[in-house]
């Protein structure tokens, strides 16, 4: 793996960093408008958010989550319940967060001390009945009516109900996300994460606790589809179970293995892609599921490394005429 | 009632142990966790469906379907997705099986229809009456067919020199190497053994279920856990956890709830996995 230690020059972050920024300030002057490419793009932003933590689990520790789904529908029925009841937006995302997390570590600790694919086997069986819970407990999650009339939070008096106002909201947390991810993957923690996943045995000689660092991943993994969830529920202004059926989970899978797993920028293709192209191609759901996964399957075999990794090629090649180097 | 609970249990549970035994028999032959089991058992479904609607006798159907998913589901699946990925991590197989599984449901949804459709009643509707118990033709012929089959497979493995080359790359790959066995080959036999097993099972569950493109996601999950509960590595563990969970979700939904007989099945799954993390009759593996 090249990436494995390499370090961005300082002036390369800024750079990435502004182009992120001016990126997420552009899209509302140019499609401000229009109320639903604002919400397709808002969508986009919680998704990436969704992505992202998969990325960290998936990614960077090699561990399957099939949960996802659920994780983002736990947060979305806490923040929804909690701001119906009247409590305030900020009180309800951190707890729908720390919900989250805790889920993440209950579900990783039986399976982890077992082999991988309990985990993934556990993850969907969970997702499973997080679905049954939200449709079939009719009185507290309202069965498959849903729970309408979900408000959209304030912030210190500032109102941001608008669509505008609310894609900045989102806009916000994406960017704080980035760089707590960043963080992360730069910290003693992203080390142990990409060693885990390089060789778990090689890792715990060198004195990883492999159950700890395993652990920490799901669990952030897991919060951070927690907080895309808390900011779906009043997004769409409206939560009910449809949104959070299994086969959500492996959408988020597709989306980050198309964008590419394990790189950081993987999560944002992949949302974008996935997000936008049905939006220019008119057809069923279900033809883009075929098409995607298509797309998913040949990429696994051919290029492991997703589109991200193609426009790495592909700009090494074009702009500055180096040979492509793949990673060993 | 509880004979007939015991019996429709019994029944479920065969198919589940089948379609268990096929997914065992792959994680033994190539480390592969395939979550597109239960999207083999819809494509062989609607493929034996069109078949019988085209006007072909049900047993030409049959053998027509398992021609085609020995060839499609079996080798293309093995040689063009699972062959070039082989040497990567298990979690990228998972992935590949997962977005394999997508394709096939998706597909059938696409291109045939996402309509549910009722599969003709193959083994009649009057039921069998033993003085006061009555016993449906269906469940009665399920277990009949599934047991012979799992026998059969039994011998196969047991008897048979292909069998047991099966069996010497499911203990030890490198020694069967050595011993020059051709392990992508036997890996091959066991991708189409599976899709043979797969289509006879989906032969069985199809005119209980309705032949719809997302039948067969609920009855792969199950079979997982079948697996996973009785024992990855060992073709009992998957008998006993077939026959268990079939059991336990019978009984579940109808003497508890029936919203959450999912649930009950995953309660037992973790409490095994955390009891014996390798299933009730599974063996460590190295």
């Amino acid at each position: 793996m090249a990436n494995l230690t390499k370090k961005k020059r300082p002036v390369t972050r800024i750079l990435h960093w502004t182009i992120f920024l001016a990126v997420i300030g552009c899209v509302p002057v140019i499609f401000g408008g229009n109320a639903y490419h604002m919400y397709v793009a808002t969508l986009i932003g919680i998704y990436i958010i969704t992505s992202m933590g998969l990325n960290l689990t998936l990614g960077y520790t090699g561990q399957i989550s099939l949960g996802h789904a659920a994780f983002m529908g736990l947060g979305a029925y806490t923040v929804a319940l909690m701001t119906l009841n009247g409590y305030s937006f900020w009180l309800a995302l951190p707890l729908g967060v720390l919900i989250t997390f805790v889920a993440g570590l209950v579900l990783g600790l039986p399976s982890l001390r077992v082999k991988h694919h309990y985990l993934a086997l556990v993850t969907l069986g969970f997702g499973t009945v997080i679905y049954l819970l939200f449709s079939n407990e009719y009185e507290i999650t309202g069965g498959f009516s849903g729970l309408p009339g979900i408000p959209r939070p304030s912030f210190f008096g500032l109102d941001l109900s608008s669509d505008i106002a609310f894609y900045f909201l989102v806009a916000a947390f994406l960017v704080l996300l980035t760089g707590i991810a960043l963080w992360i993957l730069n910290s003693r923690w992203g080390r142990a994460f990409k060693a885990i996943r390089e060789n778990d045995m090689r890792a715990e000689m060198v004195g990883v606790s492999l159950l700890t660092y395993k652990l920490l991943a799901f669990a952030i993994g897991a919060a951070y589809a927690g907080i895309a969830g808390g900011l779906l529920a009043p997004l769409m202004k409206f939560v009910d179970p449809t949104s959070f059926p299994v086969h959500e989970s492996f959408w988020f899978l597709i989306m980050l293995i198309i964008g590419g797993s394990g790189r950081f920028e993987g999560p944002f293709v992949g949302a974008i892609v996935v997000m936008l192209l049905p939006q220019f191609l008119r057809g069923t759901q279900q033809l883009y599921f075929v098409i995607f996964a298509a797309i998913t399957l040949l990429l696994l075999i051919f290029w492991p490394g997703g589109l991200t990794g193609l426009l790495d090629v592909f700009f090494r090649r074009v702009l500055r005429r180096n040979p492509p180097q793949l990673t060993k | 009632m509880f004979i007939q609970l015991v019996v429709s249990g019994i029944a479920i549970g065969a198919i589940y142990a089948l379609v268990a035994i096929g997914f065992t028999l792959l994680w033994q032959a190539s480390r592969t966790v395939n979550f597109a089991q239960g999207d083999f058992l819809t494509v062989s479904a609607v493929l034996m469906f069109i078949l019988v609607c085209l006007g072909v006798p049900f047993i030409w159907a049959l053998l027509i379907t398992v021609v085609i998913a020995a060839v499609l589901l079996g080798f293309v699946v093995k040689k063009g997705i699972i062959q070039p990925l082989i040497d990567r991590s298990y979690t990228t197989i998972i992935v590949a099986t997962i977005a394999l599984s997508f394709l096939a449901s998706n597909s059938v949804a696409t291109f045939w229809s996402a309509q549910c459709r009722a599969f003709p009643q193959i083994f009649g509707m009057t039921p069998y009456r033993f003085g006061s118990i009555a016993l449906s033709r269906q469940n009665v012929w399920t277990i009949i067919i599934a047991i012979g089959l799992i026998l059969a497979i039994n011998l196969f493995i047991q008897r048979t020199k292909p069998g047991k080359a099966m069996q010497a790359v499911a203990q030890n790959r490198e020694a069967a190497k050595v011993l020059g066995i051709n392990i992508s080959r036997v890996t091959t036999m066991v991708f189409v053994m599976n899709a043979v097993i797969v289509v006879f099972a989906a032969m069985l569950i199809a005119p209980v279920f309705m032949v719809r493109f997302d039948m067969g996601a609920q009855l792969g999950l199950k079979a997982f856990y079948s697996a996973a509960i009785g024992g990855f590595n060992q073709i009992r563990g998957a008998l006993l956890g077939g026959f268990l969970v079939g059991v336990i979700e019978t009984f579940s939904s109808a003497y508890l709830s029936t919203e959450y007989r999912e649930a009950f099945v995953l309660v037992v799954l973790i409490a095994v996995i955390l009891i014996r993390k390798e299933g009730l009759l599974g063996t460590e593996e190295r």
